[in-house]
């Protein structure tokens, strides 16, 4: 169980640090098809700025920010964002995830509108490992308790 | 010259790994494989796989060594073997 403790250098250091952190994250997400990384490496860093939240301070002030109800939500929805352009490209008359067809509905040319494809997915990526991340090291350090309010 | 470093790199990553392995100090192994991550992590970057690097440091040395300390918080921090 991880406690509220007062502790005045590791709390500023960590409110001046998890901005930079989520920021960096969506840099990476963002750029993921032109640099190394992606949805999941990016995903992985803000799932990991959720995480220094509950160490820095505790799991209630982390879950007033960003409950558990989001948090469900946000694993579907990810998922629903990374099908939906799938299924988008099957009924445009191409394959699963062939995002070349996409300039049909989008008008520019067919190149960029790869690009833009893959962007989309990796956002839908991005948002269901971040939320996987959270979840999983909420239930693992209060052995699946904190959803009764219990720690 | 990079033959040095590499295998300097190497002789740290197995020393790190075996120490955690034989240390009784759950917490201390946990550190240990972050660690072994990070030198993991140099040496994919050397080889030039900047994606699969990049990957364990957000992975393998991040994520992963908040789940072991998560983990332990809720057994006891030695080793009964």
């Amino acid at each position: 169980m991880i406690r509220l403790y007062d502790d005045l250098i590791i709390q500023t250091v960590c409110r001046i640090m998890i901005p930079l952190i989520q920021l960096f994250a969506f840099y990476v997400i963002a750029h993921g098809h032109y640099s190394p990384g992606g949805g999941f490496q990016g995903g992985c860093i803000l799932g990991a700025s959720f995480i220094l939240m509950v160490i820095a301070y505790d799991i209630n002030w982390m879950k007033r920010r960003f409950s558990e109800k989001k948090n469900i939500l946000l694993i579907a929805l990810g998922v629903l964002i990374y099908a939906l352009v799938g299924v988008l490209c099957i009924l445009l008359g191409a394959e699963y995830l062939n995002y070349g067809i996409l300039h049909k509905i989008i008008p520019t040319d067919s190149v960029k509108v790869r690009a833009l494809g893959t962007l989309i997915i990796e956002i839908g990526v991005g948002i269901t490992v971040m939320a996987v991340m959270v979840s999983i090291f909420l239930n693992l350090t209060t052995l699946g308790k904190h959803e009764k309010g219990e720690v | 010259m990079t033959w040095i470093m590499e295998i300097l790199i190497l002789t740290i990553l197995l020393i790190c790994a075996l120490a955690a392995i034989h240390v009784k100090d759950l917490l201390s192994s946990a550190i240990l494989l972050g660690a072994y991550s990070f030198l993991m992590c140099i040496l994919w970057a050397e080889m030039g796989a900047v994606d699969v690097a990049f990957t364990e440091a957000a992975v393998g040395a991040g994520i992963s060594t908040a789940f072991f300390i998560g983990a332990i918080y809720q057994t006891t921090r030695r080793t009964k073997d």
